[in-house]
């Protein structure tokens, strides 16, 4: 009976129809996109807001301050539908407003700029203290040499910061993965959208969920050997 | 130099705004088949995926497909995301204060389905004591919770009415309401022939029922509204509603 | 303190803060909030009782998963670690849908199941719930407490030994309490993930106060206040959690 069972479910989770599998890998590769983008931009905005927390004004400080805790203290699927539905509606009437048209963002898009936007609250955290551990004696050696600021962000702090905000960045990477799950709520197809449309067509929802861990598994595992290759590669020439 | 640049910016928006637009039809995300339900390959079939590309054709509107999440598809109609629901949305009084609809393109009766074997009626009375699951947001969330409230033991919301056809079939509820017509796809499935059955059409009420399915517009969009209008009927007229249906439904679906 | 805190911009962000806040209290629609205030009650102490349980027997089955890691032989830590490693692998949702759903579809093929006494839990949701985001919390927390048992200053443990305490008691006196001690600073932030992940259990019909949220976004088709209020009242609790643990913190024993 169990071979019986197996069986079927292996016709299920075939590549080509009628086999779901295809599906589950699409949904696989939005996942992993979505996350990328999300993981890039959340990147972006924690490296701002970190030079923001470090080096702002007592009016940036406090504002970035309030972006932090709050996302920090709200769960992300609140964020997602707040961003999601309340946002796009506000920058479309901010638009119909102003006289233009409204701009239509597409699912992929929404989900990058929300899970971007929460990203950046925890990247922000992790960046400062990663900036911070740099050692202050070749900040210091650098001004005195008279080197331009930006040029001591790209040399000097940014490379020296890297190995310290590895393990947070990787850690921020496995959350964005699994956090793409959390849009199958507002209908996006990722992973977690395309088993559930697939179990509920085919009701076999045990298959498809199983399948959708082991995929999620083979990704977060996959991820975390890269992450490790990483850091050794960012720690070379660091004492052991 | 700064007037003709500001009036080719003028003249390229405008331009813009004249070009034939895509019509963003939003389709609920879930499974809801025969109406709409992703097949193996990730498209998207059944007899309303069918329905807008005839109805789109006659309007001569240029039309594309969107799958949103059922729960939040009036408000992606509202803020624009999408221009047009068509997904077995009924026209009722509530949701015409916030949207729109055009003219019905199908009616059917609303029925409860529960296990085989169990007495039960589609009534107060029948299903008294009993733990009723319903799809979120929808007309018979609203009917269950304005006539079955009283006397049910529970009425539990579900993302998805596949996912309260799942539970009756696993026994964690004792009934589901929903479309007579997506009911009757579940029980045609092996699991669903297997453990339950129809018990009824429930008492008609139009003002939580509505007066039919129809497509969701945004509040004075009446050029959209006519054309979509337009489109229905022709459909209906030159007999491409019956060529559509026929590979789905033995009858009509259109109702009184 | 409190000079140093009222800096001439924070007041002026205050105040701006509160000009938002009553226009906000102003020009958005709160009527609903009197019909739907009973809901929101029972919502938001379902939400905070299934945290608190899920911490507490999340953490009661972290001690002896991060135990097993650090200190038990292989066929105890390898299946702690594969455990802990597949709950931190997959998300959530994910995990949570696969108890309850897959589960479930499983149900029909055991039919002598509805007869058995497990068969009232096996009916509800909140079970599942509680399963899943009580495994959720351990599988963190058994990293988390790998790490702490890993963390504990050999020679303590080296020196008990070799006076010849037994295991046991090493283990009672020593190694778990310090264990424990080193973790239970992360505890606070752990709780407010916790409660931030509660949200998900309104996908299989717990209706915590984001299901509150979501019904009355579909009842009244609000978008911003359900969601903003909602907002509000989980940063509201993350702050009482985060002053609750403070003031343990502070009745403990007082750190080096």
């Amino acid at each position: 009976m169990f071979a019986l069972a197996a069986a079927s479910s292996l016709e299920l989770l075939q590549f080509s129809p009628p086999g779901w599998g295809a599906n589950l890998l699409r949904g696989l590769v939005n996942s992993v996109l979505i996350a990328l983008g999300a993981f890039g931009l959340g990147g972006v905005i924690g490296l701002a807001g970190a030079f923001g927390k470090l080096h702002g004004g007592p009016v940036t400080r406090d504002l970035l301050a309030i972006y932090t805790t709050v996302v920090r203290a709200v769960p992300e699927l609140v964020l997602i539908l707040i961003l999601y539905y309340a946002a796009t509606d506000a920058v479309n009437r901010l638009l119909l407003g102003a006289g233009f048209d409204r701009i239509q963002i597409s699912g992929f898009a929404a989900g990058v700029l929300v899970l971007g936007v929460v990203q950046g609250a925890y990247a922000t955290e992790v960046l400062r203290g990663a900036i911070q551990s740099v050692p202050a004696g070749q900040i210091e050696a650098a001004r005195a040499m008279g080197m331009p600021p930006g040029l001591l962000a790209r040399r000097i702090t940014l490379p020296l910061m890297l190995s310290a905000a590895l393990p947070g960045l990787a850690n921020l990477w496995l959350i964005a993965t699994k956090d793409t799950a959390l849009l199958a709520v507002v209908g996006f197809g990722e992973l977690t959208q395309e088993t559930r449309q697939a179990a509920g067509t085919t009701k076999a929802y045990f298959t498809f969920f199983m399948a959708a861990g082991a995929l999620y598994l083979a990704l977060s595992l996959g991820s975390n050997a890269l992450f490790r290759r990483l850091e050794r590669f960012a720690r070379r020439g660091e004492r052991a | 130099m700064k007037k003709l640049s500001l009036s080719l910016a003028a003249l390229l928006l405008l331009s813009g705004a004249a070009m034939a637009e895509t019509v963003k039809v939003g389709i609920a995300a879930e499974p809801y088949p025969p109406f709409a339900s992703p097949d193996a390959a990730g498209n998207w079939v059944g007899w309303e995926v069918d329905m807008i590309g005839a109805v789109c054709k006659a309007a001569e509107l240029e039309c594309e497909i969107v799958p949103v999440a059922w729960d939040g598809i009036i408000p992606a109609l509202t803020s624009g995301q999408i221009d047009a629901i068509m997904a077995s949305m009924s026209i009722t009084a509530e949701r015409m204060q916030t949207i729109d609809f055009s003219n019905k393109y199908y009616n059917t009766p609303t029925v409860v389905m529960g296990p085989k074997g169990v007495d039960m009626t589609a009534t107060p009375e029948g299903l008294a004591g009993k733990i009723i699951g319903v799809q979120v947001s929808t007309v018979h969330e609203a009917y269950a919770q304005k006539h079955f409230a009283g006397t049910a033991a529970e009425i539990k919301i579900y993302q998805t009415q596949d996912e309260a056809n799942q539970d009756l079939a696993a026994g964690r509820i004792d009934a589901t309401q929903a479309d007579s017509i997506a009911l009757d796809a579940f029980l045609a499935t092996p699991e669903g022939a297997a453990c339950c059955e129809s018990k009824g059409a429930v008492a008609d009420d139009p003002d939580v029922l509505g007066l039919g399915v129809g497509v969701g517009l945004r509040k004075g969009e009446d050029d959209l509204k006519a054309k979509f209008n337009a489109g229905i009927a022709k459909v209906l007229e030159d007999g491409t509603y019956d060529a559509v249906s026929k590979p789905y439904f033995a009858s009509s679906i259109y109702g009184g | 303190m409190t000079r140093g805190f009222w800096m001439p911009h924070r007041i002026g962000m205050a105040a701006l803060a509160l000009a938002i806040a009553v226009w906000c209290g102003v020009s958005l629609r709160w009527d609903w909030l009197p019909e739907y205030l009973p809901l929101a009650a029972m919502g938001l102490w379902r939400t905070l009782w299934i945290m608190a349980a899920s911490v507490v027997l999340g953490m009661a089955l972290a001690v002896p998963l991060g135990l097993a890691q650090a200190a038990g032989p292989w066929w105890l830590a390898w299946p702690a670690q594969a455990f802990c490693t597949v709950i931190r692998g997959t998300p959530l949702l994910l995990q949570l849908w696969l108890l309850y759903y897959g589960l479930g579809s499983l149900f029909p093929g055991i039919p002598w199941l509805r007869q058995s006494d497990l068969w009232p839990i096996l009916r509800q949701a909140w079970p599942y719930a509680l399963l899943a985001l009580t495994l959720s919390f351990a599988g963190y927390e058994g990293e988390v407490m790998r790490g702490a048992f890993l963390g504990v200053p050999k020679g303590q443990l080296e020196a008990a030994r070799a006076m010849g305490m037994p295991r046991a008691t090493l283990l009672r006196r020593i190694w778990l309490p310090q264990a424990v001690a080193r973790a239970l600073p992360t505890l606070a932030g752990e709780t407010v993930l916790q409660l931030k992940a509660t949200p998900l259990v309104a996908t299989i019909t717990v209706v915590d106060i984001y299901a509150v949220a979501s019904k009355v976004r579909q009842d009244t088709f609000l978008t911003y206040e359900p969601l903003l209020l909602l907002a509000l009242v989980y940063m509201a609790v993350t702050g009482l959690i985060v002053l609750a643990f403070r003031a343990l913190e502070r009745r403990g024993p007082a750190r080096r």
